[in-house]
């Protein structure tokens, strides 16, 4: 996959401001899904802040519900929810696929809206 | 001096180089060229810095030697350097009216330095304007007044006291006007400063004593400045004080009413932790020293009136207005903190074990409310572990965007008193970053990190809240450092909230003192006029122009009185006669000019606009209203103006 001005095309997407981060971690204290995650919240922003492409093959960016707490408390109003949004996106725009939607083998039991959330997260 | 008036122009130019910060853009040498062409201009010449002595000697020589009547010097910006010039120009023997400054750093090399060639041109076109004005230019007396030689101090807190004790050392009279029953501000709320451990009360209460004996201060308390008129040099103020209702000389302090006074309030001095009843002193070193009645809450009773001893008691007191002549005003009023109730997530107002640094700071005084205990409040046992949260409101755009400065600090000396008292106890403080810039401040900063059972976390809480059946709080946050999430058990936690400006707008107003986006009253330039307002005579001291600590008030407060104080020694104040005028046959009395000066400096009698030449600051208001053109400025006219547009319109 080209990586070549991730961030760029990142920012474009989001709209947002990665470098207004100071990495308070407001983000990550306020993350319900933060547990989950092999890195968290504002390692992202600090990854996308380096150009560090090494933060598309993260579990995390897969992992946020797009519930935007993070978003509503951040003090420096970088949104990091909408800039993890965006890093799905650029995979997604790319043609990566995390997962097989149609294979998730509990389709069936799902919740109607959790379905609806994961094809708008997973699908671009 | 030299008029020139009615004279042929002979006009020398002077365009400085500014380093490479005009000459790097502007192509000066064509500049000088150019403008060695333009009608009436005898002289020009660059030079690289036209600031410096042989710069400006430059110019005296040309004056004398070329026989200039008229100056024009391109340049930095007259806020810089515009005085500098003028000083030279007289210098030279002409008068200042006759030299026009042209701003060809800001207004050109800086803003086009991305187009050198139109640069250039602009710089040509502008400086053409200046010399087209020149012509025009009159030559004025400045304007007097004689000074009244007293001060006003509102505020009466570390910063408005060192102001009005510095002044009045000097031998200047002192009005200080306090808003609460007792000066003293938010420093007697304290418990010890930083970055020495003083105690803060045994600090100020020698400071308080000398306002309540100076014979140069007049206190008035429970008093607000309600109305300023007048100008530098000459305010005429006038104070609200709201009654006491208690003889500041009668009163023993025996506290007989006290005790009669069947109402209970919280107390505001410890921020509510404990109750004061309706008649109360503030606190022990109060000054005056004299107890006083919350006319808010206050029943009328009766009792406490009967239960004086002395008769000092007088429900009846009305308000009184009190006016005051003074020369300068110092505006000294302080800040109050952050609303901690904004920050529900911390859990504020919802768990009583949840305090503000204020409210911990009388937790710690040994006359507080836990009287030196730091427990719980929910139950009153011993709170073994604390969780302060620092930027609590600072630094987050949702709330004050700003660094409040001295939470860091008082953090740091907060966790360490408590460590003092509860030796066996933890204290957990997040952070963002800890700003410790400050003599003895990164030393101090140092010792809170090295004493054992204090933990710095860097990082935020998310949210404070109580698990059903447990005791103690759940604070959870984040460890960015080592990129955990973290959860803790505390018995108490700590806002480390941050500051707000306590200056109310319609005093600002009234003032006519400018305040910032957050209204922290604004200084005229944040170097080299940190206490001086926009308006003559009116300075700043203290929080009330921005987050600072005790140290930074005071120097700032003796900063306030020096200046104050060189205006005040003086016999008249003089200032630039560059006003507006009437011509009086074409004013037909309408008034408009009036109802728009905004330094209420026209008056209309017998039917014609009159100036107050030392109300006037020339803004030219009035002359943009007045329907008919009978207000001009002077050495602005509209011909001057109509001439410096031909000039940049015509130039090549």
């Amino acid at each position: 996959m080209d990586m070549d001005g991730f961030v760029e095309e990142v920012v474009r997407i989001s709209g947002r401001n990665p470098y207004l981060c100071y990495q308070c971690g407001m983000c990550s204290a306020v993350c319900p899904v933060a547990q989950y995650m092999d890195i968290l919240p504002h390692q992202i922003i600090r990854l996308v802040q380096m150009g560090d492409p090494a933060v598309l093959e993260s579990d995390a960016i897969w992992v946020c519900i797009s519930c935007m707490a993070c978003v509503d408390r951040c003090p420096r109003d970088v949104g990091p929810g909408i800039i993890i949004d965006a890093l799905r996106q650029f995979k997604l725009r790319r043609g990566a696929e995390k997962y097989d939607y149609f294979q998730v083998p509990e389709l069936g039991e799902a919740p109607s809206l959790a379905l609806v959330a994961a094809s708008r997260k997973l699908t671009g | 001096m030299a008029g020139g008036e009615g004279e042929k122009p002979r006009i020398g130019v002077f365009v400085c180089h500014c380093g490479t910060n005009i000459a790097g853009v502007v192509d000066v040498k064509k500049v000088v060229e150019e403008v060695s062409k333009l009608p009436g201009v005898v002289h020009a010449e660059d030079y690289v810095y036209m600031c410096s002595q042989i710069g400006q000697q430059k110019i005296i020589d040309a004056i004398r030697e070329k026989k200039l009547n008229g100056v024009v010097v391109a340049a930095c910006t007259p806020s810089l350097h515009g005085e500098t010039f003028a000083k030279a120009v007289e210098h030279g023997g002409l008068s200042r009216h006759r030299y026009e400054f042209v701003s060809i750093r800001e207004y050109v090399s800086w803003v086009h330095w991305h187009d050198r060639k139109k640069a250039t041109e602009k710089a040509i076109r502008e400086i053409a304007a200046a010399v087209a004005k020149l012509a025009d230019n009159k030559v004025y007396e400045p304007i007097r007044r004689a000074v009244k030689k007293k001060a006003l101090v509102i505020g009466g807190g570390i910063a408005g006291m060192t102001a009005a004790v510095d002044l009045a050392n000097a031998g200047i009279p002192v009005v200080l006007v306090e808003k609460s029953p007792t000066i003293g501000g938010r420093m007697i709320q304290l418990s010890m400063t930083f970055p020495t451990l003083d105690c803060a009360q045994c600090t100020i209460t020698p400071k308080m004593a000398e306002v309540a004996n100076h014979p140069n201060i007049k206190l008035y308390t429970l008093s607000e400045v309600i109305d300023v008129e007048g100008h530098v040099g000459n305010y005429k103020v006038k104070i609200l004080q709201h009654p006491r209702m208690v003889d500041i000389d009668e009163c023993r302090l025996c506290g007989f009413c006290e005790r009669a006074c069947p109402v209970e309030v919280p107390n505001e001095f410890n921020r509510g932790l404990g109750k004061r009843k309706a008649i109360y002193l503030p606190f022990a070193q109060a000054v005056p020293s004299a107890y006083v009645i919350d006319a808010e809450h206050c029943t009328r009773c009766g009792l406490c009136v009967r239960a004086c001893p002395v008769d000092a008691i007088n429900l009846d007191e009305k308000e009184r207005i009190i006016e005051e002549e003074v020369g300068s005003i110092i505006v000294a009023t302080g800040f109050d903190i952050y609303p901690p109730e904004n920050l529900p997530e911390y859990g504020y107002g919802i768990y009583k074990d949840v305090v503000d640094a204020l409210q911990f700071e009388q937790m710690i005084v040994p006359s507080g409310p836990t009287r030196g205990r730091i427990v719980r409040l929910s139950d009153g046992k011993p709170a073994k572990t604390v969780v302060f949260i620092q930027c609590a409101g600072s630094r987050d755009v949702n709330h004050l965007p700003y660094c409040s400065k001295i939470c860091c600090m008082y953090t740091a000396k907060q966790a360490m008193l408590y460590k003092m008292k509860v030796p066996d106890g933890k204290a957990y403080i997040f952070y963002i970053d800890v700003r410790a810039a400050g003599k003895g401040y990164e030393e101090f900063y140092k010792k809170a990190q090295m004493t054992p059972g204090i933990h710095y976390v860097r990082g935020r809480v998310s949210r404070v809240y109580r698990e059903p059946g447990d005791d103690r709080l759940t604070v959870e946050g984040v460890d960015t450092l080592s990129g955990k999430l973290v959860k803790i058990k505390a018995d108490l936690v700590v806002l480390a909230v941050g500051i707000v400006p306590r200056l109310d707008p319609e005093l600002a107003s009234k003032l006519k003192i400018a305040v910032d986006e957050y209204g922290f009253a604004q200084e005229v330039h944040p170097k080299l006029k940190p206490v001086e307002t926009e308006v003559g005579g009116v300075f700043v001291a203290g929080a009330v122009q921005g987050p600072k600590d005790i140290s930074e008030s005071v120097a700032q407060a003796s900063a306030a009185a020096a200046k104050a104080m060189q205006l005040l020694v003086k016999d008249y104040v003089e200032k630039e006669p560059l006003i507006a005028e009437v011509d009086e046959e074409r004013c037909d009395g309408c008034g408009i000019c009036a109802s728009t000066c905004p330094y209420e400096a026209i008056k209309i009698e017998n039917g014609k606009a009159h100036v107050t030449p030392i109300l006037c600051e020339g803004c030219g208001m009035c002359v943009s209203a007045c329907p008919v053109g009978a207000m001009e400025l002077r050495n602005l006219t509209d011909k001057q103006i109509t001439n410096m547009v031909k000039a940049i319109a015509r130039w090549p």
